[in-house]
Order: structure tokens, then C-alpha cells, then sequence
């Protein structure tokens, strides 16, 4: 059982739910990897799984970022903040952080695609001698769609991470990053394949446009990683309805590599 | 292995003692067909039957199951109502006692299933040979025989069952029922053997699995997807008689004017529009025909490369329960046929 400490409206419609364990021994000792989700219930709505949004670099509160959109979401957005919520997890495999250690890390997010890469970007930037050159790239409609807009904005100054923010439109004129297309955002990027690990998250088009650029640059398709979503009931490799092929998103994802998804036709 | 006899005749005497350990379920015939129910008495059993509507795996995976109750305040209780229920299960056939097998490792790993596997500890399997009828293909499918899964296992050689004891507790019914249990010598094995030979002999269906998964993967992009997804209703009948197909639903019961309720778990269908479909309004498998594509392929492909075999068993109960009669031994044929002429 975990309390709502914080909510914050990011966008309209999502907000950023700050989660602490009613027992503070479980506060102190849960420990997820930057991609993994948890099994989130809201009393007399149901379970959901959702990603983590805070880096375990920066434990004892988990956030997540959600949107209202099904029943278990509307009925969170319902709660006020000191309101109890059921916590499960932390599930799924996680980024290959080991594996990761030591190379050029490349984050591609679209819209709410952030939401899971936050936590990733974190880690890093918390862990930043693990890590070479470090490029974010993330795209959403408006500025007013952007998710951790003020933190992510405040990252465009820092010389040590290279933060490219892009929108589609500007419609305030206010917006004082790039605008365009995600996929735009290369020619502001020097990225070395050979020696980078690439993570998208997003919509299907934002994987279809970002995936083709990587091939193009000639990335490694298992140095191409892969957010997914599915439907889950059980997160642990029971229910079912995850499964893609003969993988469940829930257990040996929801991080796959690209070689995965050439493996199991209709993952993306 | 322990390895008696049982003189036909006195399998009653042994099923009054049997009783004594638990609540007997056994197959009955209803309405022309079999189903496993609480005996009231046991000249209800029918040993000699097809395959009963649905599998045994109601017993380990109840159709519906409440996992817990909650209430504002007091939190999460988890339900155990039935969990410790003796249950005894006579007249198994090997086939079911190797999909119980199947189902102990899914709901076994890293996340063991505590629900499961408490049914699974508390229900004592008695299995039974037979012979296969037009719907079988156990053989094709290695799931004729069964080494494992079984208290007792009762092989009929004729005027005896020679009875192959699977556990401490099957001994220990052996044991009570006094001395009707005989040694086996060589003749009774000779017999075992001669009639093996025959139930070999007597499967009408055949359906070659080896490089199965890798045909699948070939014909991925095969046009029986789409006419089958032409036929096929979506009722999920195939899944809910199917003794290895385990997905299942998850969904609250709130109590009318509080946030007191119950969740409990259902028999889902990948079959269902609704699997794969999340709260965006993304249907990850919404066409009929990648919906009946992945059934075909979670059994006979996915499986494999996961567990090391097809989860699909040969029992014959998708093919008789269809009521668009989809048959998976003639797709299994007809995916395996050679489609150019020219080249046989």
C-alpha cells in the first residue's frame, strides 16, 4: 500500500503521481531498474500496469506519469493527495543497464513516450561517469503537450547531456527550442552508432519514423531499444494477454530490442 | 517405480476405500456427455469414457476465482476459501494429467502462483488409460503416456488395472485398501505391452510436430489466417475446453455504495476482441484473423520456444467443442502441405 504524497498536472489530462510505501522500511528498500513498471491498484476500480517514472537513483518515492483514459486511470485521477493506493512490483526486465555501462546513450521519446525514458535519463544523468555522451531527443505536438517540460528545458543549458526538445507547432509562439519533426532533431545530433545504445519510446509512428533513422545510421538492431505497452492483468507471465509470440511483454519485456521485434511480427 | 495389479472386480472395493481420503470426483455421464463431478456414489463413475466437456483444470484454475477482498481502512485480505480442499480426481485420462503438467510450470517460475499451487498440493489425480476415438491425437502430440503428475495411474490389461503408484500419498491408499493389490510378474507385463502396441495402433488422427515452429514461421503471412478469421466466431469455446489454455481476466467487484469489494480472476480467450486491447483504444491483435493466428501460434510455436514442447495436448476437445467445426489437426495438415504442385 503506498500514499499519494504529490500530484501534479504536467499536461492536460496527465499528471505526475508521487508514490510513497505506507511502511517506511518498504520506502527504503524497494529498489526498481530504470523501464520496469508496477502494478498499480485504485480500491473499487481494478489494476493497471504503469511505468515508473523516477529514477532509483533517487529512491523512497516512486512517480508515475499518468494519463486519465480507462477506468483505473479515471478513477486515480478521482483521489486527492494522502489517498492510499495498492503497489506491486517492480516488473518486467528492465534496460540492460549492465550491458549499457560505458557507451553513448541515445534517448528517443514522442508524446507520452517520456514517460518511461524519464527514468532512464535520470539514472544516467545521477550515474554520469557510467556513461559517455548522453543525447535526448523528444518531440511532442505543443509545448503545452510536453511532458517535464520545466525540468527537461532546464537540461538544454547543462554541457554535459544533449538535450534537443522539438514541437510539431507553436501556436503561442512562446517556444524557444526546435521545431519540426522529431525525426528533424538528427541534424542537431552528432551520434557515433557504433558505440551508442539507442532507447524509443512512443506512439507506433514515432518507432516507424525513429527506427528507420537508426537502421539508416546503421545501428546494431540489439543496441535499439524498445519501450512496449499491452495489455496486462497479472504482470508476472500468467495472464496471457501480454504476449506477443511467445514473449510476455510483462516478463521478458517491456524493454525489447529491435532483433526482437523483426523475431515477433506484430510487436510494433 | 511401484508397479501393482487390481483385479477388476475389486476396483470398487479400492474406490470405497479411496473415499476415505477425500471428496471423489470422477467422470458422469450428462446429457450424452462427460463431465467431472462430486460423486454421489460411486456407481455414478463412468471410467470408460471419450473426454469429459471440460478439462480438469476447472479444479486448479477455477473458472472464477476471488483472490482477495479489501476495505477502506482495513486493506487487502487474501481470499483462501477452497484452497485446502481434499479433492480427488479418479479416472484422469494421460493426456490431462500432462496438461495439469504443463499448467504446474506456468503457474510455477520466478512468480510462483500461490492459488494454484495450493489446489495443486490438496487434489490427488487417480488416472486412467483409454483408447482414442476420432478426435484424438495424444500420440502425435507425446502426450499419450504420462510419467509424472499422478497419485495412481490404472492401466487396463484386460482382467486386471495394473496400477503405477506416483506418490507417497497413492501408496498410502495402496496401503489402506489391505491386500487386494497384487504383485505384477511377467506375463502382466507382457500383457501391458501387448495392449500398448495395440492403443498405438488404434489413433486415426497423426499430426507431425517436429519442425512444426519453424513451418509456422514460414507461413506466417499464409492466407488460412484470414479465411479461418472468415469463419471462426470468437466465442472462445476452443480455449475454455482446452486443458492447457490458462489466460485469465482480472476485474473488481465493488459492493454497491462503497469502496469495499473482492477481485477476482476469470477464464479469458485470446479469442475475445477485447485480449489485446488496451485503454488507448489500441487493439494490438483486433482482426479475427490475427486473433485465431495467435492461438495457433501461442500452442504450437511460442510454446516451444518458451516451455520446450507444444502446450497443445491431443485431447480433441477444440475439435469437437467448434461450432464452425476449425479442426487443428487438418490446419496443422494443411500448413504443413506442399502447395506447388510442380515441386513433389
Amino acid at each position: 500500500m503506498a500514499r499519494i504524497v504529490r500530484i501534479f498536472k504536467m499536461v492536460e489530462d496527465n499528471y505526475l503521481y508521487t508514490l510513497r510505501f505506507l511502511d517506511d522500511r518498504l520506502a527504503y528498500a524497494f529498489r526498481h531498474q530504470p523501464g520496469q513498471f508496477l502494478m498499480l491498484s485504485v480500491p473499487g476500480a481494478g489494476e493497471m500496469p504503469i511505468s515508473i517514472s523516477s529514477s532509483p537513483s533517487r529512491p523512497e518515492v516512486l512517480e508515475i506519469c499518468v494519463r486519465r483514459v480507462g477506468r483505473v486511470t479515471n478513477a486515480l485521477y478521482r483521489l486527492h493527495t494522502n489517498d492510499v493506493v495498492g503497489v506491486r512490483g517492480p516488473y518486467g526486465n528492465g534496460y540492460p543497464i549492465q550491458e549499457m555501462t560505458g557507451h553513448d546513450l541515445l534517448l528517443a521519446a514522442g508524446g507520452l513516450g517520456m514517460a518511461p525514458l524519464r527514468s532512464l535519463l535520470w539514472y544516467a544523468l545521477d550515474h554520469r561517469d557510467r556513461f559517455d555522451n548522453i543525447t535526448l531527443m523528444y518531440g511532442a505536438k505543443r509545448p503545452d503537450d510536453m511532458l517535464f517540460r520545466e525540468e527537461l528545458v532546464s537540461l538544454v543549458d547543462r554541457t554535459d547531456v544533449n538535450c534537443l526538445l522539438t514541437v510539431d507547432a507553436d501556436p503561442a509562439g512562446t517556444w524557444k527550442n526546435y521545431i519540426g519533426l522529431l525525426p528533424t532533431l538528427f541534424g542537431h545530433a552528432k551520434i557515433e552508432p557504433a558505440r551508442t545504445y539507442a532507447a524509443v519510446c512512443g506512439p507506433p509512428v514515432v518507432f516507424k519514423f525513429i527506427l528507420q533513422k537508426l537502421l539508416a545510421l546503421g545501428f546494431p538492431k540489439n543496441r535499439i531499444l524498445m519501450s512496449l505497452e499491452r495489455r496486462m492483468k497479472c504482470g508476472v507471465g500468467k495472464c496471457g494477454h501480454c504476449s506477443i509470440g511467445y514473449k510476455y511483454t510483462c516478463l521478458h519485456g517491456p524493454i525489447f530490442t529491435y532483433w526482437d521485434a523483426i523475431n515477433l511480427p506484430e510487436m510494433i | 517405480m511401484k508397479i501393482l495389479k487390481l483385479r477388476k472386480e475389486k476396483l470398487d472395493l479400492f474406490a470405497s476405500v479411496v473415499q476415505q481420503f477425500g471428496e471423489v470426483h470422477a467422470p458422469v455421464e450428462q446429457d450424452g456427455k462427460y463431465v467431472f463431478k462430486r460423486l454421489r456414489r460411486w456407481s455414478e463413475a463412468r471410467l470408460e469414457y471419450d473426454r469429459t466437456i471440460l478439462p480438469p483444470k476447472k479444479y486448479f484454475l477455477p473458472p472464477r476465482e476471488t483472490l482477495f477482498r479489501y476495505r477502506p481502512g482495513e486493506g487487502f485480505a487474501p481470499c483462501s476459501e477452497g484452497l485446502d480442499q481434499r479433492t480427488i480426481l479418479f479416472g484422469v485420462h494421460a493426456c490431462d494429467i500432462y496438461a495439469i503438467n504443463i499448467l504446474d510450470r506456468v503457474f510455477a517460475g520466478k512468480y510462483n502462483d500461490p492459488y494454484y499451487q495450493a489446489r495443486r498440493r490438496n487434489i490427488v489425480i487417480i488416472g486412467i488409460d483409454c483408447s482414442p476415438d476420432q478426435h484424438c491425437f495424444c500420440r502425435s502430440m507425446r502426450a499419450d503416456f504420462v510419467d509424472h503428475g499422478f497419485d495412481l495411474f490404472f492401466y487396463d490389461t484386460g482382467d486386471y488395472y495394473q496400477a503405477l503408484v506416483g506418490t507417497a500419498l497413492g501408496d498410502d491408499m495402496v496401503l489402506a485398501s489391505g491386500s487386494i493389490f497384487e504383485a505384477v510378474d511377467a506375463a502382466d507385463i507382457d500383457n501391458y505391452k501387448r495392449r500398448s502396441w495395440n492403443k498405438r495402433r488404434a489413433f486415426q488422427l497423426e499430426v507431425e510436430i517436429r519442425d512444426l515452429p519453424e513451418i509456422f514461421e514460414m507461413e506466417y503471412q499464409s492466407g488460412i489466417w484470414e479465411e479461418l478469421g472468415g469463419r471462426c466466431l470468437s466465442c472462445g469455446s476452443c480455449s475454455m475446453v482446452c486443458p492447457t489454455c490458462y489466460c485469465f481476466d482480472v476485474a473488481d467487484d465493488v459492493e454497491l455504495g462503497s469502496l469495499a469489494g473482492s477481485r477476482a480472476r476469470t477464464w479469458d480467450s485470446c479469442l475475445f476482441a477485447s485480449h489485446a486491447l488496451v485503454a488507448s483504444g489500441e487493439n494490438f491483435r483486433g482482426p479475427r484473423a490475427s486473433r485465431i493466428k495467435f492461438r495457433f501460434y501461442h500452442k504450437q510455436r511460442g510454446f516451444v520456444a518458451e516451455y520446450g514442447r507444444p502446450s497443445c495436448v491431443g485431447c480433441g476437445r477444440c475439435i469437437s467443442a467448434c461450432p464452425v467445426n476449425i479442426d487443428v489437426v487438418q490446419v496443422i495438415e494443411r500448413l504443413r502441405g506442399v502447395q506447388d504442385a510442380g515441386s513433389r
